[in-house]
């Protein structure tokens, strides 16, 4: 038992080093907020999805703002697939209702780990040049500004792109997180996208997709305002710092790592207390 | 185009938070001894849950009423973005992207009826 001005605290300073991590790693603050409340301060977890979700909408279209003024997100692209990450956010935000709380904690372990592991893996800069019909007839292909002048670029598999993101807005819908890695493999891996596009990309429509889920979770309760408001105000005070940092030094490489391991012991965590039932 | 968009995102994270904030000062100043007690999922307060009970709230300076408008203007920041979006296809006279930037708006539409309903 705390009062509220305690807990209020606790949360600032907790989302304030998610949000950093977050951004440091590209990961996203939730992954860090979700198990901080259940786990430690034994929130209920629909209570955590809600104020996940008001963090993710914060961040991504705070730092969204800054990458589309420099011209390398895809704008007709994000456009595109947010067609399928919102529908797909409204389906995972309307089962999540149905979806037993051990069940989404075990869920959200899994994807925990996946995206710890993959945000490890070497990223190869490709550009693909090969030309696909569909993509061509959406107008996806175009280019981004390098130091050496623009550089262009066109888009593969567009449909398994599309079912991709699909199946990462359900699951931010149900787990109320950005799904940025899964937005991100959808892009980079299927679709041959160059990082630093998919990143922008991704993060311009992590927005929106929350969005779609969150006029759900509001109308049932789940956004509460004692709690999103300590945990969206720090986590985007997080990310921002994070954003500052990365600017200066190159080498995450070790940070990455530290944060993999802390991820996956909270995944562990979280697929333990939802097969015991206490989540 | 994308000057707009950057702005709108940077204008509505700034305006919302600063809300939330406001709302979050007379929240503690009132509330801060309160013993929390989220434990156990009970939704939320009705004066919390619809937009007559917020407006209510907001006028008798209710902390929690403030930072729930303030989170509705968050959440609506990049569902207004997508309009902005439409309006720019409309410009460029891009008909194939003002259909797909009007599907994503009647898919975030559908989602807010749904979960009224359920």
């Amino acid at each position: 038992m705390m009062s509220v001005i305690v807990l209020t605290l606790i949360l600032f300073i907790g989302s304030y080093f998610a949000g950093l991590l977050g951004s440091l790693t590209g990961l996203g603050g939730g992954f860090v907020i979700i198990p901080l409340l259940t786990l430690v301060l034994h929130v209920d977890i629909h209570y955590a999805i809600g104020a996940s979700l008001v963090s993710v909408i914060a961040t991504s279209s705070g730092s969204a703002a800054a990458y589309v003024k420099e011209g390398i997100t895809n704008i007709r692209l994000g456009m595109f697939l947010e067609i399928a990450t919102t529908a797909g956010a409204m389906v995972g935000a309307l089962i999540a209702v149905y979806i037993p709380t051990n069940f989404i904690a075990i869920l959200f372990g899994i994807i925990l780990i996946t995206s710890a592991i993959m945000s490890l893996r070497k990223k190869a800069e490709l550009i693909n040049q090969e030309k696909s019909p569909l993509a061509e007839k959406l107008k996806l292909n175009s280019s981004f500004p390098t130091p050496n002048g623009p550089v262009n670029y066109s888009v593969k598999n567009v449909g398994g792109g599309f079912f991709m993101m699909g199946f990462a807005g359900i699951i931010s819908g149900l787990l109320g997180i950005g799904s940025g890695a899964l937005k991100v493999l959808a892009m980079d891996t299927i679709m041959r996208i160059p990082f630093k596009v998919s990143t922008t990309t991704s993060n311009f429509m992590i927005g929106v997709t929350a969005a779609a889920s969150a006029v759900v979770y509001l109308q049932r309760g789940y956004i509460d305002p004692g709690l999103s408001m300590p945990v969206a105000i720090g986590v985007l005070l997080g990310a921002l710092s994070g954003s500052k940092i990365l600017v200066h030094t190159n080498s995450s490489g070790w940070l990455r790592w530290v944060f993999a391991v802390v991820v996956s012991f909270l995944a562990v965590q979280m697929i333990y207390n939802g097969f015991i039932g206490k989540i | 185009m994308q000057a707009v968009i950057g702005w709108i995102l940077r204008l509505g994270v700034l305006l919302s938070m600063s809300v939330i904030f406001i709302g979050g000062v007379i929240y503690l100043y009132r509330h801060g001894q309160v013993i929390a007690d989220y434990h156990t999922f009970k939704g939320v307060p009705d004066f919390v849950h619809n937009t007559r009970g917020i407006l209510n709230g907001i006028i008798t300076f209710r902390g929690r009423a403030i930072i729930q408008a303030g989170i509705i203007l968050l959440i609506a920041t990049p569902i207004i973005r997508v309009i902005f979006s439409a309006i720019g296809f409309i410009l460029e006279q891009d008909y194939l992207y003002i259909g797909i930037t009007l599907l994503v708006l009647l898919i975030i539409t559908a989602s807010m009826l749904s979960g009224h309903a359920g």
